[in-house]
Formats: C-alpha cells, structure tokens, sequence
C-alpha cells in the first residue's frame, strides 16, 4: 500500500504520523525511495534543533543521488532513528515504518496545512504525466 | 525530449517486461536498473549478472591499409596484435592530446579490425574516423555495424552460464584469453567486459541476441542496468568517458599513460603534443572516511594544491564511498585530504585503484 490513510504527506514527499504523546513521527514515501533507489546513507537531523516547516533538516543519499528532507511542520527534533545508520535501505524495503526523526511541534495548527492521503496519491498521479 | 524520441536497443522489450526503470542514457531509452542496483551489482560479483550494451557502436576497419590506418589515428599501437582477435584498450586523441574518445580494438585478421565506442560518442568517432580517412587517403572502408546488438555477461558464473544457453559456442570460446574474441556462427564473442569480473561480451543479430537475453534469463542470470554498470566499473577502476575524461585533458592526466604507446617512432594523432605537454595533475582513487557519499565535481583538498572528483559513488562491495580524482602530480597513496560535500569538508584517503577485483576488495579500508 503506498498511500496509509492513517498519515499525512507534504508536497516534498515526507510522510507523518501524529503519536499519542503529542509528538510527530517522520519519514519519506514510497514514492520518494522508489525515485531514489537504493538508499546508501541517511543524514540525520540534529537532536535538539528545531526545524521551520519547510526548512531543510536532512538529507537521502541514494546510489544516485542525495535528496533534501524537509521538515513537514515546525518544531524540535526529540529523536533520531539510529538504525538508519548502518541499514538505510530500510527505508527502501519499508519505508512507513523507518522512520527518519521525531519532532515535537510548536505549532499544531500547521498540521491543517498538510495532504492527506488521497491529495497526495492525486499529487503523484498528476506528476507522472 | 520525450521517450518517443529516444532511441531503443533489440532487447527494450525484455526490459520493459522486466519492470525496468528505464532513462535517457545517450539518446538511448536504457533501464537504470530492474529494482536495486545494489542487489544486481551483488550478483555480478558473486554470480552472473547481463547487461545490454547494445548502445555502443561496433564500427569495422577493413582494407588493405587498415593496420597502418589505425596506428595513426590510435594512441595504443595496434602492431601489438599478433594473435588473432587479441584486444587493445586504446584511446583515441585529437591533435592536441585530449580525449576523443575511449575504446577497445579486435584484429581479426590483417585487413580487418574491429572497434567498439561509447555510445555518447559514437556519431562524433565516426565522423572523425570518415575525416582522417579522407585526408589520409587511405584504402580503408569503415563500417558501422549498427544492425548489431551486444550482452555483457560478467560474473565468476558468467562464462559456464554463456555455455549451458550455447553449447556449440563452447569449444571455439573455451581457449580464450582476456581480452581476445572470436567469430562463432555470426556472433563475435570476446573475454571483455566493463565490470573487473570475468565473462563474454557478446556482438550478434537481433534477434540471436533477444533469444540469448532470454536463454540466460532462464538459466538465472540477472538482468542488469546502467546503475550496476557504473558502481561495478568504479570499483574496478575503469574510466568513464565524459566524466573521468574528456577532450580537455590528456590520457596522461587521467590514469591512462599505459594505453599510450610511445615506444617506437610510429605517429599517431596526438602524439606530438604529448610529448609537448607536462601532465600537471594524475587520476587518484579516494575512499571516504567519514559518513557520506562522494559524487562527481566535488573539490577535493590535499597538501599539494586543490583537485576535484571525477567519478564519485557508493562502492557495495566495500560498503564505502570511493571515487576518482583529477589532484595534484605529487598526491601519494596514504595521503589523507578532504572532500567538500554539500558545505562540509569530509575526510578522505587516497588509495591505489582498482578499489574491487574478482571479488575482492584491494583497499584497506581503515581510516588511517
């Protein structure tokens, strides 16, 4: 399934996912790896910074090619995925469960301002035409 | 452009049902790779893997004065070939030393000569092969053989793999050396290859190649795309042709002064201004220290001066980052230097090349 429902997306291919703790999880796509390839190194954001919506905040390395991460809404970033280090083709293989960084947002309204999973599915059909 | 305007090879079909990720590679529709790259890279050093290097040119030298013909236009000597269908890598220069063009040249007979070019060049080798023809005046036809198609087979398993799909082609490819091919039944098949492992490069038909591509698939051999090609070619050390050179500079400033024979009198295109011409800078391999990836045109500083990278990647047989480098004459093996990558100087080494052969990995991979 390459659009859960249960996420929401950003038009720079990130996915996000609201946990019960108030934080939010983040990745990228299916889409986004797929157009990458096999994912060689991932850069994390910094544990503590806090990011704009929009900022870049990290970066992809495919065989490839490298591809900003931009975070989908404002906030600080609580936590890293460490096994991203040494296996970033995780995300190839799945990318809705590796997730790259936590945040924790400053402004909650901005999650309004994010696609949800058909408007992303309508953006990626309309980009392949 | 769009893909209605790309080129395709005999075998895009096979590709395309394959599920191959196809780009522009050259003006040629290509598959990049048939799901990772990593994966087919993998096999090929461990097992066989094909690809379709269909895109390249094969263009035949005949005639009486063929011989003589190519020792002017190439920076290799061709007189070296005694044995029949022995190979030479050869580079092709203009006047002023630069690169035209990288190649590998077949004798096949004494009147005969078989050259294979890269596909990005092929129109502009063909072009400038026609013109020093012309002006040489020399007995020499030249012939595109563009009704051909061509499988790379690599791989430790590549060569028994080739003899299960064509058992008669056995006995008169058995014998072969490295970098010598043969005519069997309208093919030419070749101990070449792209890759630093061992396997048949294999020149046929259309339709002789589709059924082949077909026959290996069924054996298990892996199709493979231009991702695998490129990681694979820069572990073994091999020039790309438009990265790692280009007409600008001279074979000597990227790691090919041994494909430049100057030890007879013998004149060639370029040789004059050769030996004009102090190379100022070498090709070096770099393995990155720190975390990252190293790409093309990324600078590169050493104790002796500033460089950049030429060809830049991720190596899946070291799991590390390597590449080549245009640095400085006086840069050793061991140096350690720095690569800027986005905004941040990363810390690298520099390391004999070829990083990976048969196999196995050459480099020491600690970082000091």
């Amino acid at each position: 399934m390459q659009f859960p429902a249960e996420l929401r997306y950003t038009d720079t291919h990130e996915w996000l996912r609201q946990e019960g703790d108030g934080t939010v999880t983040v990745g990228i796509t299916w889409h986004a790896q797929e157009r990458l390839g096999d994912l060689v190194y991932v850069e994390n954001p910094p544990r503590g910074k806090a990011f704009r919506k929009g900022e870049e905040c990290g970066v992809v390395e495919s065989v490839k090619a490298a591809s900003d991460i931009y975070a989908p809404i404002s906030g600080e970033v609580v936590a890293v995925n460490e096994e991203l280090t040494s296996n970033p083709e995780k995300i190839n293989q799945e990318p809705y469960r590796a997730w790259i960084f936590k945040l924790r947002p400053s402004d909650p309204g901005e999650l309004q301002t994010l696609l949800d999973a058909a408007a992303y599915q309508k953006l990626i059909e309309a980009e392949s035409h | 452009m769009s893909s209605a305007d790309l080129k395709r090879t005999p075998l895009f079909e096979e590709h395309r049902r394959a599920n191959a990720r196809l780009v522009d590679f050259a003006g040629w529709e290509m598959p990049l790779h048939y799901g990772s790259q990593i994966d087919e890279h993998h096999h090929v050093r461990r097992d066989a893997g094909m690809f379709d290097v269909s895109h390249m040119l094969v263009i035949d030298v005949e005639g009486a004065a063929a011989r003589e013909f190519l020792r002017r236009v190439l920076a290799n000597d061709v007189a070296r070939l005694t044995v029949p269908g022995k190979a030479l890598y050869a580079c092709l220069l203009n006047e002023a030393g630069g690169v035209l063009d990288d190649l590998i040249v077949y004798v096949l007979s004494p009147q005969c000569f078989r050259l294979v070019v890269n596909a990005a060049t092929a129109e502009k080798d063909l072009a400038w092969l026609i013109s020093l023809r012309d002006r040489l005046a020399d007995a020499v036809e030249l012939r595109p053989r563009r009704e051909w198609a061509m499988i790379a087979i690599q791989g430790p398993e590549a060569r028994a793999r080739f003899w299960r799909a064509r058992e008669t082609a056995r006995v008169a490819t058995d014998g072969l050396n490295a970098f010598q091919g043969v005519e069997v039944a309208g093919q030419f098949i070749a101990r070449t290859g792209y890759t630093g492992e061992d396997g048949f490069e294999v020149m046929s038909p259309a339709d002789e190649a589709v059924a082949l591509w077909r026959d290996l698939r069924a054996l298990g051999v892996a199709p493979c795309g231009l991702g695998a090609r490129d990681t694979l070619r820069l572990e073994a050390g091999m020039n790309l042709y438009g990265q790692d050179m280009d007409e600008s500079v001279t074979p000597l400033e990227s790691g090919l002064g041994w494909t430049v024979d100057l030890s007879s009198q013998r004149d060639f295109v370029g040789r004059q201004a050769l030996l004009n011409r102090q190379p100022l800078k070498r090709l070096a391999g770099l393995l990155l220290v720190d975390k990252g990836v190293l790409r093309s045109h990324q600078l590169v500083r050493t104790a002796h001066g500033e460089g950049s990278t030429t060809s830049g990647g991720f190596s899946p047989t070291l799991d590390r980052s390597i590449a080549l480098a245009r640095v400085p004459l006086s840069v050793a093996a061991g140096d350690a230097i720095e690569v800027q990558i986005r905004d941040k100087w990363l810390a690298a080494k520099v390391v004999k090349y070829p990083f990976v052969r048969m196999g196995k990995s050459l480099v020491d991979i600690s970082p000091s």
